[in-house]
């Protein structure tokens, strides 16, 4: 598949303002957020060793990031940056219902 | 969104397999179908084969349906239902080797982005990898 953007990484920051952080209900809005790109998306609280892939909803419920953390988010396909800003959209807007 | 595969959820316990129906519902949304059934006829903790096949037949999806079960007798219920299924259709129901209430959950996640039936299970099972 030719993609104009291929091999460009975007990324973003945010600050996880969840009361009780990347708990179930929030891991089920990334996921599904996420699932509506078609890029290849990742996210990791700052600093840890390893990407998680925001479209498995298993590895995002058990990444239990906390209140406060911050939430790196990396993207690359042809939606990336798209797909980035409303990532970090819905976590600084704490997962508002709806989304 | 096109259609997305449906989620039946057999527990020995009506209440246990509406609370989880529930969660789904609350938590991923709508737009993924889903039916629970639990209990016996009479009113007592069991799963019924008939009961299970009206789950399937609320819950059909032309992607297909997954079911998430309880223990020993929900499963073997659930398969005997399947079996019972027109032979068209029974390839498009899986029974899901995982816990029912976090597998329900994960399942209609996937389920919800447009998945195929077996990325559904896949999704449901990795609950159960490790």
């Amino acid at each position: 598949m030719l993609d104009k953007a291929d091999g460009q990484i975007f990324t973003g920051n945010v600050r996880l303002v969840h009361a009780v952080g990347m708990h179930a209900r929030p891991a089920v809005k990334l996921t599904k957020l996420a699932k509506k790109f078609q890029a290849q998306i990742s996210v990791r609280v700052a600093g840890a060793a390893e990407w998680i892939n925001a479209k498995s909803v298993v590895k995002i419920m058990a990444m239990r990031a906390a209140h406060g953390s911050t939430i790196e988010i990396r993207a690359s396909g042809s939606d990336a940056e798209v797909a980035v800003a409303a990532l970090v959209d819905l976590i600084a807007s704490d997962f508002p219902d709806g989304a | 969104m096109t259609d997305t595969v449906g989620i039946v959820i057999v527990s020995h316990s009506k209440d246990i397999a509406k609370g989880t129906a529930d969660m789904v519902r609350q938590m991923v949304g709508s737009e993924v179908k889903v039916a629970f059934c639990g209990g016996n006829p009479d009113g007592g903790l069991g799963t019924s084969v008939s009961l299970i096949i009206d789950a399937i037949n609320d819950a059909w999806s032309a992607k297909g349906v997954a079911i998430l079960v309880d223990l020993g007798g929900a499963e073997t219920n659930s398969e005997m239902a399947v079996e019972m299924l027109e032979p068209a259709r029974r390839d498009l129901v899986v029974v899901c080797n995982a816990p029912i209430v976090e597998g329900a959950v994960m399942a209609a996640t996937e389920a919800a982005g447009g998945s195929s039936l077996a990325q559904v299970k896949a999704v449901a099972e990795e609950l159960s990898a490790d």
